[in-house]
Protein backbone atom coordinates (compact mmCIF):
# COMPACT_ATOMS: atom_id res chain seq x y z
CA UNK A 1 0.00 0.00 0.00
CA UNK A 2 1.59 3.53 -0.90
CA UNK A 3 1.63 6.57 1.58
CA UNK A 4 -1.26 7.88 3.16
CA UNK A 5 -2.48 11.00 2.02
CA UNK A 6 -5.19 12.23 3.96
CA UNK A 7 -6.63 10.40 7.29
CA UNK A 8 -10.67 11.76 8.14
CA UNK A 9 -11.36 11.40 11.99
CA UNK A 10 -15.01 11.22 12.96
CA UNK A 11 -16.79 13.51 10.44
CA UNK A 12 -19.99 15.04 11.24
CA UNK A 13 -22.13 16.97 9.54
CA UNK A 14 -25.33 17.91 9.79
CA UNK A 15 -28.48 19.80 8.47
CA UNK A 16 -30.97 21.18 10.59
CA UNK A 17 -31.91 17.74 13.07
CA UNK A 18 -30.99 15.21 10.42
CA UNK A 19 -27.48 13.55 10.14
CA UNK A 20 -25.94 13.81 6.77
CA UNK A 21 -23.08 12.32 8.27
CA UNK A 22 -21.92 10.53 11.03
CA UNK A 23 -18.35 10.25 12.49
CA UNK A 24 -16.88 8.95 9.12
CA UNK A 25 -13.12 7.86 9.19
CA UNK A 26 -11.27 6.32 6.86
CA UNK A 27 -7.88 7.05 4.99
CA UNK A 28 -7.20 8.02 1.51
CA UNK A 29 -3.75 6.44 -0.12
CA UNK A 30 -2.08 8.41 -2.41
CA UNK A 31 -2.46 7.60 -6.03
CA UNK A 32 -5.75 5.72 -4.34
CA UNK A 33 -8.82 5.52 -7.18
CA UNK A 34 -11.83 5.74 -4.83
CA UNK A 35 -15.17 4.97 -5.25
CA UNK A 36 -17.70 6.72 -2.77
CA UNK A 37 -20.74 4.68 -2.65
CA UNK A 38 -24.53 4.36 -1.28
CA UNK A 39 -27.76 5.57 -1.69
CA UNK A 40 -29.29 8.48 -2.37
CA UNK A 41 -28.86 10.57 1.05
CA UNK A 42 -26.17 8.47 2.08
CA UNK A 43 -23.77 11.44 2.74
CA UNK A 44 -21.40 10.78 -0.24
CA UNK A 45 -21.51 14.28 -1.63
CA UNK A 46 -21.14 16.11 1.66
CA UNK A 47 -18.66 13.98 2.48
CA UNK A 48 -17.12 14.88 -0.32
CA UNK A 49 -17.82 19.05 0.06
CA UNK A 50 -15.98 18.68 3.19
CA UNK A 51 -12.88 16.90 1.81
CA UNK A 52 -12.73 19.62 -0.59
CA UNK A 53 -13.64 22.43 1.78
CA UNK A 54 -16.95 23.57 0.36
CA UNK A 55 -18.70 23.12 3.67
CA UNK A 56 -16.93 22.86 7.33
CA UNK A 57 -17.67 19.46 9.60
CA UNK A 58 -19.68 19.85 12.69
CA UNK A 59 -16.82 17.53 14.53
CA UNK A 60 -14.08 15.34 13.52
CA UNK A 61 -10.98 16.91 11.33
CA UNK A 62 -8.90 15.85 8.05
CA UNK A 63 -5.35 15.60 8.58
CA UNK A 64 -3.27 15.71 4.94
CA UNK A 65 0.44 14.12 6.34
CA UNK A 66 3.37 15.67 5.79
CA UNK A 67 4.73 16.59 2.54
CA UNK A 68 1.40 16.18 0.88
CA UNK A 69 0.27 18.70 -1.65
CA UNK A 70 -2.64 19.25 -0.94
CA UNK A 71 -4.01 20.85 -3.69
CA UNK A 72 -7.22 19.71 -5.00
CA UNK A 73 -9.58 19.77 -8.50
CA UNK A 74 -13.19 19.69 -7.50
CA UNK A 75 -16.20 18.50 -9.96
CA UNK A 76 -19.31 19.78 -8.47
CA UNK A 77 -22.85 17.91 -9.24
CA UNK A 78 -23.71 19.83 -12.31
CA UNK A 79 -27.10 20.65 -10.49
CA UNK A 80 -25.59 22.69 -8.29
CA UNK A 81 -24.91 24.89 -11.48
CA UNK A 82 -25.96 27.89 -12.91
CA UNK A 83 -26.65 26.44 -16.77
CA UNK A 84 -28.14 29.16 -18.31
CA UNK A 85 -25.12 31.62 -17.14
CA UNK A 86 -23.95 33.40 -20.17
CA UNK A 87 -20.38 32.06 -19.99
CA UNK A 88 -18.71 30.02 -23.20
CA UNK A 89 -17.30 26.63 -22.82
CA UNK A 90 -13.45 28.51 -22.89
CA UNK A 91 -14.23 31.06 -19.94
CA UNK A 92 -15.50 28.13 -17.70
CA UNK A 93 -12.24 25.82 -18.32
CA UNK A 94 -10.32 28.98 -17.52
CA UNK A 95 -12.00 29.51 -14.03
CA UNK A 96 -10.14 26.37 -13.48
CA UNK A 97 -7.24 28.59 -12.91
CA UNK A 98 -8.80 31.03 -10.28
CA UNK A 99 -7.88 28.80 -6.98
CA UNK A 100 -4.21 29.17 -8.44
CA UNK A 101 -4.54 33.46 -9.99
CA UNK A 102 -6.95 34.90 -7.76
CA UNK A 103 -8.60 37.93 -8.46
CA UNK A 104 -5.98 39.93 -9.82
CA UNK A 105 -2.89 37.36 -11.15
CA UNK A 106 -3.41 37.76 -15.07
CA UNK A 107 -4.52 34.58 -17.05
CA UNK A 108 -2.40 35.38 -20.29
CA UNK A 109 -2.26 33.27 -23.44
CA UNK A 110 -0.28 30.23 -22.12
CA UNK A 111 -3.76 29.64 -19.85
CA UNK A 112 -5.77 30.14 -22.92
CA UNK A 113 -3.56 27.63 -24.77
CA UNK A 114 -3.96 25.13 -21.78
CA UNK A 115 -7.87 25.14 -22.01
CA UNK A 116 -7.87 24.59 -25.69
CA UNK A 117 -5.38 21.92 -25.37
CA UNK A 118 -8.07 20.77 -22.35
CA UNK A 119 -10.72 20.74 -24.72
CA UNK A 120 -9.28 18.92 -27.23
CA UNK A 121 -8.30 16.08 -24.70
CA UNK A 122 -12.01 16.17 -23.43
CA UNK A 123 -13.11 15.75 -27.61
CA UNK A 124 -14.58 19.55 -27.27
CA UNK A 125 -11.97 21.15 -29.96
CA UNK A 126 -13.92 23.95 -31.68
CA UNK A 127 -16.23 24.06 -28.59
CA UNK A 128 -14.50 27.12 -27.11
CA UNK A 129 -17.04 30.14 -28.35
CA UNK A 130 -20.28 28.01 -27.50
CA UNK A 131 -22.09 28.76 -24.86
CA UNK A 132 -22.81 26.56 -21.89
CA UNK A 133 -26.28 26.83 -22.06
CA UNK A 134 -26.47 25.21 -25.66
CA UNK A 135 -24.68 22.25 -24.55
CA UNK A 136 -25.86 18.97 -23.75
CA UNK A 137 -24.93 17.25 -20.45
CA UNK A 138 -22.36 14.87 -22.33
CA UNK A 139 -20.41 17.94 -23.37
CA UNK A 140 -20.92 19.81 -20.05
CA UNK A 141 -19.34 17.32 -17.92
CA UNK A 142 -16.71 16.96 -20.59
CA UNK A 143 -16.33 20.84 -20.35
CA UNK A 144 -16.12 20.67 -16.73
CA UNK A 145 -13.44 17.55 -16.63
CA UNK A 146 -11.67 20.40 -19.37
CA UNK A 147 -11.73 22.40 -16.13
CA UNK A 148 -10.28 19.52 -13.61
CA UNK A 149 -6.97 19.31 -15.99
CA UNK A 150 -6.27 22.74 -16.34
CA UNK A 151 -6.26 22.98 -12.80
CA UNK A 152 -3.65 20.06 -12.98
CA UNK A 153 -3.66 18.88 -9.12
CA UNK A 154 -2.47 15.82 -7.17
CA UNK A 155 -5.80 15.44 -5.61
CA UNK A 156 -9.31 15.18 -7.74
CA UNK A 157 -12.69 15.15 -6.93
CA UNK A 158 -15.30 13.93 -8.70
CA UNK A 159 -19.22 13.93 -7.64
CA UNK A 160 -21.00 11.85 -9.70
CA UNK A 161 -19.73 12.98 -12.77
CA UNK A 162 -21.45 10.15 -15.15
CA UNK A 163 -24.88 11.17 -14.30
CA UNK A 164 -26.89 12.39 -17.41
CA UNK A 165 -24.01 11.04 -19.78
CA UNK A 166 -24.03 8.47 -22.54
CA UNK A 167 -21.99 5.50 -22.17
CA UNK A 168 -19.95 6.88 -25.38
CA UNK A 169 -18.94 9.85 -23.47
CA UNK A 170 -18.94 7.73 -19.73
CA UNK A 171 -15.94 5.84 -21.41
CA UNK A 172 -14.43 8.81 -22.89
CA UNK A 173 -14.32 10.49 -19.29
CA UNK A 174 -13.30 6.39 -17.29
CA UNK A 175 -10.28 6.81 -19.95
CA UNK A 176 -9.73 10.18 -18.73
CA UNK A 177 -9.65 9.29 -14.82
CA UNK A 178 -7.61 6.11 -15.02
CA UNK A 179 -4.77 8.39 -16.99
CA UNK A 180 -4.98 10.65 -13.64
CA UNK A 181 -4.66 6.83 -12.02
CA UNK A 182 -1.53 6.29 -13.75
CA UNK A 183 -0.02 9.81 -13.48
CA UNK A 184 -0.30 9.00 -9.77
CA UNK A 185 -2.91 11.39 -8.67
CA UNK A 186 -5.41 11.02 -5.79
CA UNK A 187 -8.69 10.46 -7.47
CA UNK A 188 -12.15 10.11 -5.14
CA UNK A 189 -15.37 9.63 -7.10
CA UNK A 190 -18.91 9.52 -5.56
CA UNK A 191 -20.56 7.67 -8.22
CA UNK A 192 -24.13 5.42 -7.77
CA UNK A 193 -22.96 3.06 -10.84
CA UNK A 194 -22.26 -0.48 -9.37
CA UNK A 195 -20.71 -1.62 -12.54
CA UNK A 196 -18.44 0.84 -12.84
CA UNK A 197 -17.47 0.82 -9.36
CA UNK A 198 -16.49 -3.11 -9.89
CA UNK A 199 -14.78 -2.47 -12.99
CA UNK A 200 -12.65 1.02 -12.62
CA UNK A 201 -11.87 1.47 -9.25
CA UNK A 202 -9.87 -0.35 -7.03
CA UNK A 203 -10.75 1.20 -3.61
CA UNK A 204 -13.88 1.90 -2.24
CA UNK A 205 -15.98 3.62 0.68
CA UNK A 206 -19.70 2.54 1.59
CA UNK A 207 -21.48 4.98 3.35
CA UNK A 208 -24.91 5.39 4.82
CA UNK A 209 -24.89 8.46 7.09
CA UNK A 210 -22.15 6.75 8.95
CA UNK A 211 -18.75 4.64 6.58
CA UNK A 212 -20.36 1.01 6.52
CA UNK A 213 -16.60 0.05 5.02
CA UNK A 214 -13.74 0.72 3.26
CA UNK A 215 -10.87 -0.95 1.43
CA UNK A 216 -10.88 -2.80 -1.63
CA UNK A 217 -13.46 -3.29 -4.03
CA UNK A 218 -13.54 -6.96 -4.73
CA UNK A 219 -13.41 -7.27 -0.68
CA UNK A 220 -16.55 -4.98 -0.29
CA UNK A 221 -18.43 -6.90 -2.86
CA UNK A 222 -17.32 -10.15 -1.19
CA UNK A 223 -19.31 -8.84 1.81
CA UNK A 224 -21.81 -7.92 0.19
CA UNK A 225 -21.21 -3.80 1.25
CA UNK A 226 -21.31 -3.63 -2.38
CA UNK A 227 -23.55 -6.06 -4.58
CA UNK A 228 -25.86 -6.08 -7.41
CA UNK A 229 -28.00 -8.68 -5.69
CA UNK A 230 -28.30 -6.09 -2.50
CA UNK A 231 -31.56 -4.09 -1.99
CA UNK A 232 -30.30 -1.00 -0.40
CA UNK A 233 -33.43 -0.77 1.81
CA UNK A 234 -31.24 -3.13 3.77
CA UNK A 235 -29.41 -0.36 4.43
CA UNK A 236 -31.91 1.29 6.29
CA UNK A 237 -32.23 0.90 10.29
CA UNK A 238 -35.05 -0.25 11.00
CA UNK A 239 -36.08 2.38 12.99
CA UNK A 240 -36.27 4.17 9.98
CA UNK A 241 -38.07 3.19 7.20
CA UNK A 242 -36.81 3.19 3.71
CA UNK A 243 -39.25 6.40 2.66
CA UNK A 244 -38.39 8.50 5.70
CA UNK A 245 -34.74 8.78 4.45
CA UNK A 246 -35.75 8.65 1.02
CA UNK A 247 -37.58 12.32 1.29
CA UNK A 248 -34.22 13.66 3.15
CA UNK A 249 -32.53 12.30 0.19
CA UNK A 250 -33.82 14.57 -2.44
CA UNK A 251 -32.57 17.80 -0.88
CA UNK A 252 -29.07 17.07 -0.31
CA UNK A 253 -28.29 14.74 -2.51
CA UNK A 254 -30.38 14.38 -5.73
CA UNK B 1 -35.54 74.04 -33.97
CA UNK B 2 -32.04 72.08 -34.92
CA UNK B 3 -31.40 68.66 -33.29
CA UNK B 4 -28.84 69.73 -31.72
CA UNK B 5 -30.75 72.71 -30.14
CA UNK B 6 -33.75 69.76 -29.57
CA UNK B 7 -31.30 67.46 -27.66
CA UNK B 8 -28.70 69.40 -25.77
CA UNK B 9 -29.88 72.56 -25.11
CA UNK B 10 -32.56 71.69 -22.15
CA UNK B 11 -29.31 70.68 -20.87
CA UNK B 12 -26.99 73.72 -21.29
CA UNK B 13 -29.79 75.81 -20.02
CA UNK B 14 -30.33 74.49 -16.60
CA UNK B 15 -27.73 73.38 -14.00
CA UNK B 16 -30.94 70.99 -12.23
CA UNK B 17 -31.04 68.60 -15.45
CA UNK B 18 -27.42 68.51 -15.92
CA UNK B 19 -27.45 67.54 -12.34
CA UNK B 20 -29.72 64.81 -12.94
CA UNK B 21 -28.17 63.16 -15.77
CA UNK B 22 -24.86 62.93 -13.85
CA UNK B 23 -26.25 61.52 -10.86
CA UNK B 24 -28.36 58.88 -13.30
CA UNK B 25 -25.30 58.07 -15.30
CA UNK B 26 -23.68 57.46 -12.02
CA UNK B 27 -26.12 55.25 -10.79
CA UNK B 28 -26.22 53.69 -14.36
CA UNK B 29 -22.41 52.80 -14.57
CA UNK B 30 -22.17 51.22 -10.65
CA UNK B 31 -25.53 49.99 -10.36
CA UNK B 32 -26.57 48.32 -13.69
CA UNK B 33 -23.58 45.50 -13.12
CA UNK B 34 -25.15 44.64 -9.52
CA UNK B 35 -28.28 44.10 -11.11
CA UNK B 36 -26.70 42.06 -13.95
CA UNK B 37 -25.61 39.47 -10.92
CA UNK B 38 -28.84 39.64 -9.23
CA UNK B 39 -30.81 39.03 -12.16
CA UNK B 40 -28.34 36.16 -13.00
CA UNK B 41 -28.65 34.81 -9.33
CA UNK B 42 -32.22 34.73 -10.02
CA UNK B 43 -33.19 37.10 -7.07
CA UNK B 44 -35.12 40.13 -8.49
CA UNK B 45 -37.32 39.51 -6.23
CA UNK B 46 -35.12 39.82 -3.57
CA UNK B 47 -33.51 42.87 -4.72
CA UNK B 48 -37.07 44.61 -4.94
CA UNK B 49 -37.72 43.67 -1.53
CA UNK B 50 -34.23 44.53 -0.34
CA UNK B 51 -35.20 48.10 -2.13
CA UNK B 52 -37.97 48.70 0.21
CA UNK B 53 -36.21 46.97 2.86
CA UNK B 54 -34.24 50.07 3.30
CA UNK B 55 -37.45 52.18 3.96
CA UNK B 56 -38.00 51.77 7.46
CA UNK B 57 -34.13 52.56 8.23
CA UNK B 58 -34.21 56.11 5.78
CA UNK B 59 -37.88 57.04 7.76
CA UNK B 60 -35.71 56.57 11.51
CA UNK B 61 -32.67 58.58 10.15
CA UNK B 62 -35.14 60.81 8.96
CA UNK B 63 -36.89 61.43 12.09
CA UNK B 64 -33.71 61.98 13.82
CA UNK B 65 -31.85 64.06 11.60
CA UNK B 66 -33.45 65.47 8.56
CA UNK B 67 -32.72 64.54 5.07
CA UNK B 68 -28.90 64.39 5.49
CA UNK B 69 -27.18 62.31 2.97
CA UNK B 70 -24.51 60.03 5.45
CA UNK B 71 -27.86 59.65 8.05
CA UNK B 72 -30.02 58.33 5.32
CA UNK B 73 -27.62 55.76 4.33
CA UNK B 74 -26.81 54.73 7.80
CA UNK B 75 -30.47 54.11 8.61
CA UNK B 76 -30.95 52.81 4.82
CA UNK B 77 -27.74 50.47 5.30
CA UNK B 78 -29.23 49.22 8.81
CA UNK B 79 -32.55 48.51 8.19
CA UNK B 80 -31.38 46.49 4.70
CA UNK B 81 -28.78 44.84 7.01
CA UNK B 82 -31.60 43.90 9.43
CA UNK B 83 -34.39 43.03 7.65
CA UNK B 84 -31.97 40.61 4.76
CA UNK B 85 -30.59 39.04 7.95
CA UNK B 86 -34.52 38.55 9.32
CA UNK B 87 -35.23 37.14 5.92
CA UNK B 88 -32.47 34.41 6.61
CA UNK B 89 -34.05 33.54 10.25
CA UNK B 90 -37.37 33.07 8.74
CA UNK B 91 -36.55 30.51 5.89
CA UNK B 92 -34.27 28.81 7.85
CA UNK B 93 -36.34 28.08 10.90
CA UNK B 94 -40.02 28.08 9.48
CA UNK B 95 -41.52 26.65 6.44
CA UNK B 96 -42.46 29.69 4.99
CA UNK B 97 -41.93 29.81 1.23
CA UNK B 98 -39.16 32.08 -0.01
CA UNK B 99 -41.29 33.79 -2.11
CA UNK B 100 -43.76 34.63 0.39
CA UNK B 101 -40.75 35.86 2.71
CA UNK B 102 -39.96 38.75 0.69
CA UNK B 103 -43.42 39.23 0.30
CA UNK B 104 -44.07 39.50 3.78
CA UNK B 105 -40.73 41.92 4.36
CA UNK B 106 -41.57 43.50 1.63
CA UNK B 107 -45.10 45.11 2.74
CA UNK B 108 -43.65 45.27 6.43
CA UNK B 109 -40.86 47.54 5.55
CA UNK B 110 -42.94 49.70 3.51
CA UNK B 111 -45.79 50.33 5.32
CA UNK B 112 -43.91 50.55 8.70
CA UNK B 113 -41.69 52.89 6.52
CA UNK B 114 -44.58 55.16 5.94
CA UNK B 115 -46.20 55.11 9.51
CA UNK B 116 -42.56 56.30 11.00
CA UNK B 117 -42.76 59.19 8.09
CA UNK B 118 -46.27 60.00 8.97
CA UNK B 119 -45.57 60.70 12.48
CA UNK B 120 -42.83 63.82 11.73
CA UNK B 121 -42.93 64.54 7.94
CA UNK B 122 -45.57 65.66 5.36
CA UNK B 123 -47.22 64.13 2.46
CA UNK B 124 -44.27 65.86 0.77
CA UNK B 125 -41.36 64.33 2.69
CA UNK B 126 -43.78 61.04 2.06
CA UNK B 127 -43.79 61.70 -1.85
CA UNK B 128 -40.16 62.38 -1.89
CA UNK B 129 -39.39 59.16 0.06
CA UNK B 130 -41.46 57.04 -2.05
CA UNK B 131 -40.80 58.31 -5.47
CA UNK B 132 -37.17 60.48 -4.71
CA UNK B 133 -37.06 63.90 -6.71
CA UNK B 134 -33.93 63.09 -9.25
CA UNK B 135 -34.40 66.92 -10.05
CA UNK B 136 -33.53 67.97 -6.51
CA UNK B 137 -29.96 66.45 -5.87
CA UNK B 138 -27.95 68.78 -5.51
CA UNK B 139 -23.80 69.08 -4.66
CA UNK B 140 -23.78 66.54 -2.03
CA UNK B 141 -26.08 63.93 -2.99
CA UNK B 142 -23.95 64.48 -6.74
CA UNK B 143 -21.36 63.48 -4.71
CA UNK B 144 -22.36 60.68 -2.64
CA UNK B 145 -23.86 59.05 -6.00
CA UNK B 146 -20.61 59.46 -7.70
CA UNK B 147 -18.23 58.43 -4.64
CA UNK B 148 -21.11 55.02 -4.08
CA UNK B 149 -20.23 54.20 -8.05
CA UNK B 150 -16.55 54.44 -7.71
CA UNK B 151 -16.17 52.53 -4.56
CA UNK B 152 -18.48 49.96 -6.32
CA UNK B 153 -16.31 50.04 -9.93
CA UNK B 154 -13.03 49.73 -7.72
CA UNK B 155 -14.77 46.71 -5.47
CA UNK B 156 -16.19 44.93 -8.29
CA UNK B 157 -13.29 44.66 -10.31
CA UNK B 158 -11.67 43.32 -6.61
CA UNK B 159 -14.51 40.25 -6.69
CA UNK B 160 -14.85 39.93 -10.26
CA UNK B 161 -13.73 36.83 -10.93
CA UNK B 162 -15.35 35.49 -7.56
CA UNK B 163 -18.54 37.28 -8.55
CA UNK B 164 -18.82 35.31 -11.71
CA UNK B 165 -17.81 31.86 -10.08
CA UNK B 166 -20.57 32.41 -7.20
CA UNK B 167 -23.44 32.90 -9.95
CA UNK B 168 -22.27 29.89 -11.85
CA UNK B 169 -20.56 27.31 -9.90
CA UNK B 170 -20.91 28.33 -6.15
CA UNK B 171 -19.47 25.19 -4.96
CA UNK B 172 -16.42 25.33 -7.26
CA UNK B 173 -15.74 28.92 -5.20
CA UNK B 174 -15.87 27.64 -2.11
CA UNK B 175 -13.65 25.02 -3.07
CA UNK B 176 -11.06 27.34 -4.07
CA UNK B 177 -11.01 28.83 -0.73
CA UNK B 178 -10.54 32.10 -2.23
CA UNK B 179 -13.14 34.74 -2.32
CA UNK B 180 -14.82 33.60 0.98
CA UNK B 181 -16.30 37.16 1.53
CA UNK B 182 -17.45 37.45 -2.28
CA UNK B 183 -21.09 37.31 -1.66
CA UNK B 184 -21.03 39.06 1.72
CA UNK B 185 -19.58 41.86 -0.23
CA UNK B 186 -21.83 42.06 -2.70
CA UNK B 187 -24.40 42.54 -0.96
CA UNK B 188 -23.18 45.35 0.64
CA UNK B 189 -22.45 47.02 -2.55
CA UNK B 190 -25.65 46.11 -3.70
CA UNK B 191 -27.96 47.81 -0.47
CA UNK B 192 -24.90 50.71 -1.08
CA UNK B 193 -25.89 50.99 -4.42
CA UNK B 194 -29.81 51.25 -3.28
CA UNK B 195 -29.00 53.61 -1.09
CA UNK B 196 -27.53 56.15 -3.60
CA UNK B 197 -30.32 55.49 -5.84
CA UNK B 198 -33.27 55.81 -3.58
CA UNK B 199 -31.89 59.77 -3.01
CA UNK B 200 -32.50 60.06 -6.56
CA UNK B 201 -35.66 57.56 -7.81
CA UNK B 202 -37.01 56.75 -4.17
CA UNK B 203 -37.90 53.60 -2.57
CA UNK B 204 -40.15 52.80 -5.28
CA UNK B 205 -38.22 52.86 -8.20
CA UNK B 206 -34.43 52.39 -6.64
CA UNK B 207 -33.88 49.44 -8.44
CA UNK B 208 -35.38 50.81 -11.74
CA UNK B 209 -31.70 51.55 -13.28
CA UNK B 210 -30.25 48.80 -11.56
CA UNK B 211 -32.51 45.54 -12.37
CA UNK B 212 -34.26 46.55 -15.68
CA UNK B 213 -31.42 47.58 -18.23
CA UNK B 214 -29.64 44.01 -16.79
CA UNK B 215 -33.20 42.24 -17.93
CA UNK B 216 -33.24 43.77 -20.90
CA UNK B 217 -29.53 42.84 -21.82
CA UNK B 218 -29.51 39.47 -21.35
CA UNK B 219 -31.78 39.13 -24.63
CA UNK B 220 -29.59 40.77 -26.78
CA UNK B 221 -26.38 38.87 -25.57
CA UNK B 222 -24.91 35.84 -23.63
CA UNK B 223 -21.74 37.00 -23.02
CA UNK B 224 -20.96 37.56 -19.68
CA UNK B 225 -18.45 40.29 -20.81
CA UNK B 226 -20.89 42.71 -23.22
CA UNK B 227 -24.02 41.79 -20.81
CA UNK B 228 -22.97 43.78 -18.23
CA UNK B 229 -21.66 47.13 -20.92
CA UNK B 230 -24.88 46.59 -22.41
CA UNK B 231 -26.86 47.10 -19.72
CA UNK B 232 -24.69 50.21 -18.52
CA UNK B 233 -25.46 51.81 -22.45
CA UNK B 234 -29.50 50.71 -21.38
CA UNK B 235 -29.37 52.79 -18.41
CA UNK B 236 -27.86 55.40 -19.79
CA UNK B 237 -29.77 55.98 -22.91
CA UNK B 238 -32.70 55.67 -20.71
CA UNK B 239 -31.75 58.34 -18.16
CA UNK B 240 -30.69 60.82 -21.21
CA UNK B 241 -33.99 60.24 -23.06
CA UNK B 242 -36.10 60.23 -19.82
CA UNK B 243 -35.16 63.18 -19.07
CA UNK B 244 -35.36 64.72 -22.14
CA UNK B 245 -38.71 63.64 -22.62
CA UNK B 246 -39.73 64.33 -18.99
CA UNK B 247 -38.48 68.18 -19.78
CA UNK B 248 -40.80 68.81 -23.41
CA UNK B 249 -43.94 66.78 -21.38
CA UNK B 250 -43.63 68.30 -18.25
CA UNK B 251 -44.03 64.84 -16.71
CA UNK B 252 -42.11 63.76 -13.43
CA UNK B 253 -38.55 63.15 -14.42
CA UNK B 254 -37.83 59.87 -12.48
CA UNK B 255 -40.70 57.80 -12.92
CA UNK B 256 -40.38 59.05 -17.18
CA UNK B 257 -36.54 57.71 -16.77
CA UNK B 258 -37.42 54.14 -15.17
CA UNK B 259 -41.03 54.15 -17.66
CA UNK B 260 -38.32 54.79 -20.73
CA UNK B 261 -35.93 51.72 -19.33
CA UNK B 262 -39.37 49.61 -18.74
CA UNK B 263 -40.34 49.56 -22.04
CA UNK B 264 -36.58 49.07 -23.30
CA UNK B 265 -37.09 46.11 -21.33
CA UNK B 266 -40.68 45.06 -22.65
CA UNK B 267 -38.82 45.36 -26.03
CA UNK B 268 -35.90 43.05 -25.40
CA UNK B 269 -38.08 40.35 -24.10
CA UNK B 270 -40.21 40.94 -27.38
CA UNK B 271 -38.03 41.15 -29.70
CA UNK B 272 -34.47 40.68 -28.53
CA UNK B 273 -32.11 38.43 -30.56
CA UNK B 274 -31.73 35.31 -27.71
CA UNK B 275 -34.97 34.22 -25.82
CA UNK B 276 -37.40 36.61 -26.92
CA UNK B 277 -40.97 36.46 -27.64
CA UNK B 278 -40.02 37.44 -31.53
CA UNK B 279 -36.48 34.45 -31.59
CA UNK B 280 -38.69 32.15 -30.27
CA UNK B 281 -40.77 32.53 -33.80
CA UNK B 282 -37.27 32.08 -35.82
CA UNK B 283 -36.33 28.79 -33.74
CA UNK B 284 -37.05 26.18 -36.14
CA UNK B 285 -39.80 23.48 -34.70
Amino acid sequence: MTEPLLTLRNLSVHYGNRHALQNVSGTFHKGSLTAVAGPNGSGKSTLLKVIAGVIRPDSGLIEFHQGIDGTMAYLPQIAHMQRDFPISVEEVVITGFYPERGEWNAIGRSHYDLARKALQDVGLSGYADRQVSDLSGGEFQRTLFARVIVQNAPIILLDEPFTAVDAETTARLIRLLLKWHEEGRTVICVLHDLLLIQKYFPESMVLQGKCLGSGHTHKLFEQKLLSFDLDMAELYPPDEPATHNHTHAHSHDA
Amino acid sequence: MTLDALLIEPFEKFAFLRRALVACVALAVGGAPLGFFMNQRRMALVSDAMSHAIFPGVAIAFLISGLGVWSLTIGGLTAGTLIALFSVFLSRYTQIKEDAVFTLLFLLSLTSGIVLLSLKGSNIDLMHMLFGDILAIDRDGLIFIAGVTLVTLITLSFIYRGLVLDCFDPDFLRASRRGKMTRQIFFVLFVVNLVAAFQALGTLMALGLMLLPAIASGFWTRRVNTAIPLSIGIAIVSSYAGLLISYYTNTPSGPVVVLFCALICLSSVLFGRCGSFVAGLRKPS
